[in-house]
Parts: C-alpha cells; structure tokens; sequence
C-alpha cells in the first residue's frame, strides 16, 4: 500500500484508514459530537457535503499552517460518517465524484511536478497502484500503454476519447497531464464511493442527529422523477419495419430488438410474434431464443445493447430526439 | 444435403485428418481451452476439453467432424456453462472476408441456389424456375477476392505494428478455409483486455468514429487550422496520404479542405472509411467468448483447410489449402460457373454426371452446386 504523508493525505484524505487515522490521532467519534472545540470540523464536514451536492469542489487551502491539516483531513471522514448515517446514495454519489474532482486537481499538479521530485513519484505512484496504468514522461507528453488507455477510455461515451480520435505511436497513447488525470476521474469516484459503502455504519453520535436531518431533507430534493414517451426509439422501430416487410433482420438487431423489448417489461408471448415474417422464421427456434434472453431457460438476463455498440453493428439510426442517451431503453425518458 | 454426400465428405474429411496428423495440434494452454465440433446437418457440440493432441486425433476418428472449433480465449474450467468458466484472457483475433469486401468481379464467381426449390442458376434476383426470392448466393473460386483479402491483411498488419506496437512474429496469419483471412496477435498486452476495449481496436483499425477534431480541425475559429502531415504517426499520417494524394498537393487541398468547413469535411472523412479503413469483421474481434476454426482443420463450407500462411504474397488458397486426394470421384453437378482448384479449371456443369478428381467433387458437394444423387 503507498506509505502516505500528511500532504498526501490532504489531498487524497480517502486514501488514509479512516477509523485508524482518528486513533491515531487520539481522537474518537463520540468526541466529535460533544467537543465544542471540534464542532466547527463538523460544520466544515457538513460544508463539504451540500457543496458537493451543489456541483461544487470544496475548495481547501493545502498550503495553510500545520495545525490546519488534520482539519481537511478530519472534516472528510466525519463527512463519511454523517453520509453513512444519513444512508442517502444520492447524496454519496455527489459526494464522491466532488471529491474524486477535487484530488483530480491535485494529481495533475504534482503528476506534471517537474520542480518535486517526491510530489511527482507519488503521484505516478498513486496512478500506477491505484489505477494500473504506467506513465512515461516525455517533454509535455504523457504516454501510457494503450492497453491501459482503453481500460478507462471505455468509460467515456464522448467521442473525443475513442481510441481513434488519440495521438497514438508504437503501443503507447499520448495525453496531456490534464487528460491522463480526467481518464481515472471515474475510477477515483468509485473508489470513494466503495470506500464509504463499504464503511461500517456507526450508531447515531450525540450531537450529529441535528446535522443528519437536514442532509436528509437536502437529499430529498434530488429525488429525480421521470416520465417516458411510449415512443420507440428510432433503431427499434427500423428493426420492427425490417421485419414487417418480410426483410432479413441480423441476428445483433433480433437481439437488440427483443431485450428492448423485456426491457420494457413486455413477455415472451408478446414478443414472439413480431419475427413470424422473418425469412427464417422458425418458431421452435424463436421461442427458444426468447426464453434464453429473457433468462427463463438460462442463468442470464440479457441487456438490451449500448447506442456505442448499435453504432458498430450498424443498427443505430439516429435522430435529434436520442441526444443525450447511452442506451435505447433511455429514449424519450424526460425530468420533471 | 443427402446421406451419400454426407458419406463422401465424411470418408473423405477422415482420410485427410488420418494423413496429416502433423497439421493438427491443440493450441498453447490446450487445457484451459473450449473446443467444440459439428456434424453434418446436426448442431453445435460445445464446451468440450481437451488436452492433448492424441485427445483430438481420437476426436476427429471417432466423431468424424464438419467442423472443429477451439477458443481463442483461456479459461480456468473451460468444459463448465459459459458464465461458469472464469474467463482469464485470449487472443487478439481479426477476421477478414472476402464477402464483406464488395470485390469487382466477384459476381461473376457467383451464383444463387433457390432456398425453397433448390434450383441452381446464374446469378439474379429471384428463382428462374420458382420466381421465389430467397435465393442463397454462392460464391466459387475467385482470386480477385484473395487478392483483395490479402491487400487488407497487409493493411491490418502495418496498423498492428506501426500503431499498436506489436512485434510482427507475434502475429500469425491463416487462411480461413473458404475465402478468408484470421489474424492471430499472440503473446501481447492486448491479451486481458475485455470486450468493450477490443471494439475499441476495431473501431481504430475500421476507422470508425473518427472526428474532425483528430486532424486538428476546429469547430469555430478556421484560421488557426493546422492538417497533419505525410509522415505522421497512425491515422494522422495515413488519411493525409489518401485525403492529399501526394505531398506536393498538400498545401492546395489542405487550404480547400479549411475553407469547405467542418461539416463537408466530416463528411469527406465518412466517405474515405470504406477506402481507408481495414474491413475486418468487428464482431470477431470483440467476442470474446468465441469458438474458431481449428488450424488444420478442414472447412465444410469448402472443403479446404484453415492452414497457417507463410508468405502472404505467393499463397494460393486454391492450391496450398486443397488437401484432398486426386482419385476419380462421380457427382452429379450442377454448377453455372467455371472454378479453379490445384490450378486445373472446372466447369460451368449442367445437371450432368461427370467424373472429377475427388477434391473438385468435394469442393462442389460443400458449395451446394453437386450431389453424389
């Protein structure tokens, strides 16, 4: 594991064991909600939270005066007790992405640290342990294996990250320190966030009841409701058409079609007759086929296909109307 | 297709397995792989281990195969249902066709046979004989597609070790049997890597989703266009070579290509995918769960070998991957188009009965445009 200092702890406070770190420090939970002295590292901690919730990174001044550290410190992991005690995913989800783009910024700077040498090899460290991805430096170049690029490049759905769209030479991928950082923001997130699900939960503390209530209220605000349009998305109704007019339909658009289908909650029945003017229309086959997608005959449930892989098998037919969604099953789901 | 085709390819398939032995071998890590094999008109055998070369020579006697079948990938229980077999890593493999690549002359190598009547003829829309329109077609011996093929395996070759890195003896080329190629990258960091990052390489080596921004072009603000240039690395330097024609007329056309805008230039580059991109069958290369063909083993769709290809240049499919023996063989043909096989031509055969030496007879058989009956 990387054997952190108080700097690096500032800036990846969830790096550091939790529960440890306080001991450490020769502190306990209970203090927390009792001291008034450390009342105001609740404030700061409760801060953290509602701005994450609005977008916002908390911003924290690293380069204050020594005793300020375990502050920033401090006010992270009280943040992840109250977020486990207010047991709100909405509000560890924002949480987590605010923080993972708030070390991002500090893993940019030390990554590109030409002056540091300890700031630079701990942060290629913490690239290589953490997110398995080696980095060579060049003049401004970043370059990484492209089998470690296109681990975390699949994340993206822009198209700007596709392997194409890349400077590319010889096996490796050249980033900017910017872009190599941006490629693990996910990664950080999720990391955060399984670190904080996978938290004990405590019981409630003396003194934190009060602030738990109103993160619960502010997490209510965030409850999104949608409503969808009975619309079939535009790759669906072409697959529908094909079969209509008795025309050959790929075994990736029969595939996409009926695991749409199930997706919207439609049974094998129902499905079934829509491939009878298939030129192969077999109904044995189409039956069995069914049942095994929709998971009855099989372990499995299949997914209806991403719009990226509809795009590659040529299925994707699309209209302004899909802006926005990754999957056929989100078309014509709208907020309100 | 009858018993007594079925007799002919089977006595024939199980004679060329007996003589080459030496052609047939499990692959690396054989235990860890998923084979499976198929019979004439009869299903799919999958999830089946082997360990040994003897294990799959006794295979091939005993069950007398169309098909055989090996995963790229490697599992730790490969015999076990498919979300029980723990994947570890596979193979990078492409796939080139010969019918994906609308070859020129390919048509006139083809013919269609009527699903619904079976009635064989030269190639049109719909039945002579039944006016039904489910025709399968059907393609012969046609060097112009090899060569097309080849020209793509080049292609693919040089993007693998100029833009991915990988050393060129570990990449491996064999012929498919029928009318195509498989790539095989062996031993590379491209081993572990899962679906979605292998549709990523497809995509690269297609040249799909490529935007105009990679060529440094901006939405707003033309004047500080800068188009890349002949030397530069991957697709870079590539498309310039095809968007430019000659490094002498890049200044021209670089200044047209600015002034035309974003959106014609977008267009340009979706127009040159089909030139520029290498056609491989992306759905081969992001399945990673999938049984191939077996090196050395013979296609049922031919009746030639999927045989390893040692000098891409100077292969002929139609001679190093014929196998089958010479001796007179009697078929009732049925064929509207000449074919050439260990460079003797054969027809065009009307309905007739014909003595041919045994691999043109099997080849026909396999096409569908012969009968033992």
């Amino acid at each position: 594991m990387l054997n952190l200092g108080t700097d690096e702890i500032v800036k990846y406070p969830f790096l550091a064991e939790a529960g440890k770190y306080l001991s450490d420090k020769g502190f306990s939970l209970e203090q927390f909600g009792t001291d008034p002295d450390l009342k105001r590292i609740v404030d700061m901690a409760v801060e953290r939270i509602k701005i994450s919730t609005e977008g916002k990174i908390y911003s924290s001044d690293v380069s204050e005066t020594n005793s300020s550290l375990p502050m920033e410190v401090f006010s992270f992991l009280i943040a992840v007790i109250l977020l486990k005690l207010t047991g709100m995913h909405t509000l560890i989800r924002r949480f987590s992405l605010a923080e993972a783009r708030r070390s991002e910024r500090f893993l940019e700077k030390d990554l590109a640290n030409y002056k540091d040498k300890t700031k630079e090899e701990m942060a290629l460290k913490i690239m290589h342990d953490l997110f398995s991805i080696t980095i060579q430096k060049k003049d401004d170049d970043f370059i990484i294996p492209i089998s470690n690029y296109l681990k975390h490049s699949i994340n993206f759905h822009e198209r700007e990250w596709k392997l194409i769209n890349r400077k590319i030479d010889n096996g490796s991928v050249f980033l900017t320190s910017h872009e190599t950082v941006r490629l693990v923001r996910k990664e950080i997130d999720r990391y955060i966030s399984t670190k904080i699900h996978s938290a004990n939960t405590p019981e409630m503390i003396e003194g934190f009841q009060e602030h738990v209530n109103s993160l619960k209220n502010l997490a209510k605000k965030f409850e999104v409701k949608t409503v969808e349009s009975s619309e079939y998305p535009p790759c669906i109704k072409h697959a529908i058409e094909v079969l209509e007019k008795g025309e050959n339909l790929p075994h990736s658009g029969r595939f996409m079609l009926a695991t749409f289908l199930f997706a919207k909650g439609q049974q094998v029945e129902e499905i079934a007759p829509l491939f009878k003017n298939a030129p192969d229309y077999n109904e044995k086959v189409t039956l069995y086929q069914l049942n095994h997608l929709s998971g009855k005959s099989s372990t499995t449930k299949y997914a209806c296909p991403s719009c990226e892989k509809l795009k590659s098998q040529n299925l994707c037919f699309i209209i302004p109307e899909c802006d926005g969604i990754i999957n056929p099953i989100q078309f014509g789901r709208k907020r309100v | 297709m009858n018993d007594k085709d079925i007799e002919l390819l089977e006595d024939s398939f199980k004679k060329f397995y007996f003589d080459h032995f030496n052609l047939i071998h499990v692959p690396e890590n054989p235990n860890q792989r998923e084979f499976g094999f198929q019979k004439f008109n009869s299903g799919m055998n999958r999830h089946i281990s082997l360990k040994t070369d003897k294990e799959l020579h006794l295979l091939l006697m005993q069950k007398v195969p169309s098909d055989v079948y090996v995963s790229n990938a490697c599992y730790s229980f490969p015999n076990l249902p498919m979300n029980e077999k723990d994947w570890k890593n596979a193979e990078l493999i492409f796939d080139i066709d010969a019918k994906d690549l609308d070859v020129k002359n390919r048509d006139q190598h083809s013919c269609v046979k009527c699903t619904e009547c079976n009635e064989i003829a030269i190639l049109q829309s719909s039945c002579p004989s039944c006016q039904s329109s489910k025709l399968s077609k059907i393609t012969l011996s046609c060097s112009d597609c090899i060569t097309e093929a080849k020209d793509q395996v080049r292609r693919l070759n040089e993007i693998l070790i100029d833009d991915f890195g990988v050393e060129p003896n570990n990449i491996q080329v064999f012929f498919s049997g029928n009318e195509g190629f498989h790539i095989y990258v062996n031993n590379s960091e491209f081993q572990s890597v899962g679906a979605k990052e292998r549709a990523e390489i497809a995509d690269h080596i297609m040249f799909r989703g490529i935007i105009p921004e990679t060529f440094g072009f901006k939405k707003f603000n033309s004047e500080k266009i800068l188009l890349p240039d002949f030397n530069e690395p991957s697709w870079r330097g590539r498309a310039s070579k095809v968007l430019y024609g000659s490094k002498s007329m890049r200044s021209k056309i670089s200044k047209k290509i600015i002034s035309s805008g974003y959106s014609a230039f977008q267009k340009q580059l979706e127009a040159v995918k089909e030139q520029i991109g290498v056609r491989i069958d992306p759905n081969v290369t992001v399945d990673i769960h999938r049984i191939f063909r077996l090196p050395g083993s013979i296609n049922s769709k031919s009746g030639l070998a999927k045989i390893f290809v040692n000098d891409i240049t100077k292969f002929n499919p139609y001679v190093d991957a014929c196998f089958i023996d010479s001796e007179d063989t009697e078929v009732i043909a049925n064929c509207p188009i000449e074919f050439s096989l260990k460079n003797k031509k054969f027809g065009p055969y009307k309905q007739e009965r014909i003595s041919v030496p045994k691999y043109a007879a099997v080849y026909m058989i396999c096409k569908g445009v012969a009968s033992c009956t």
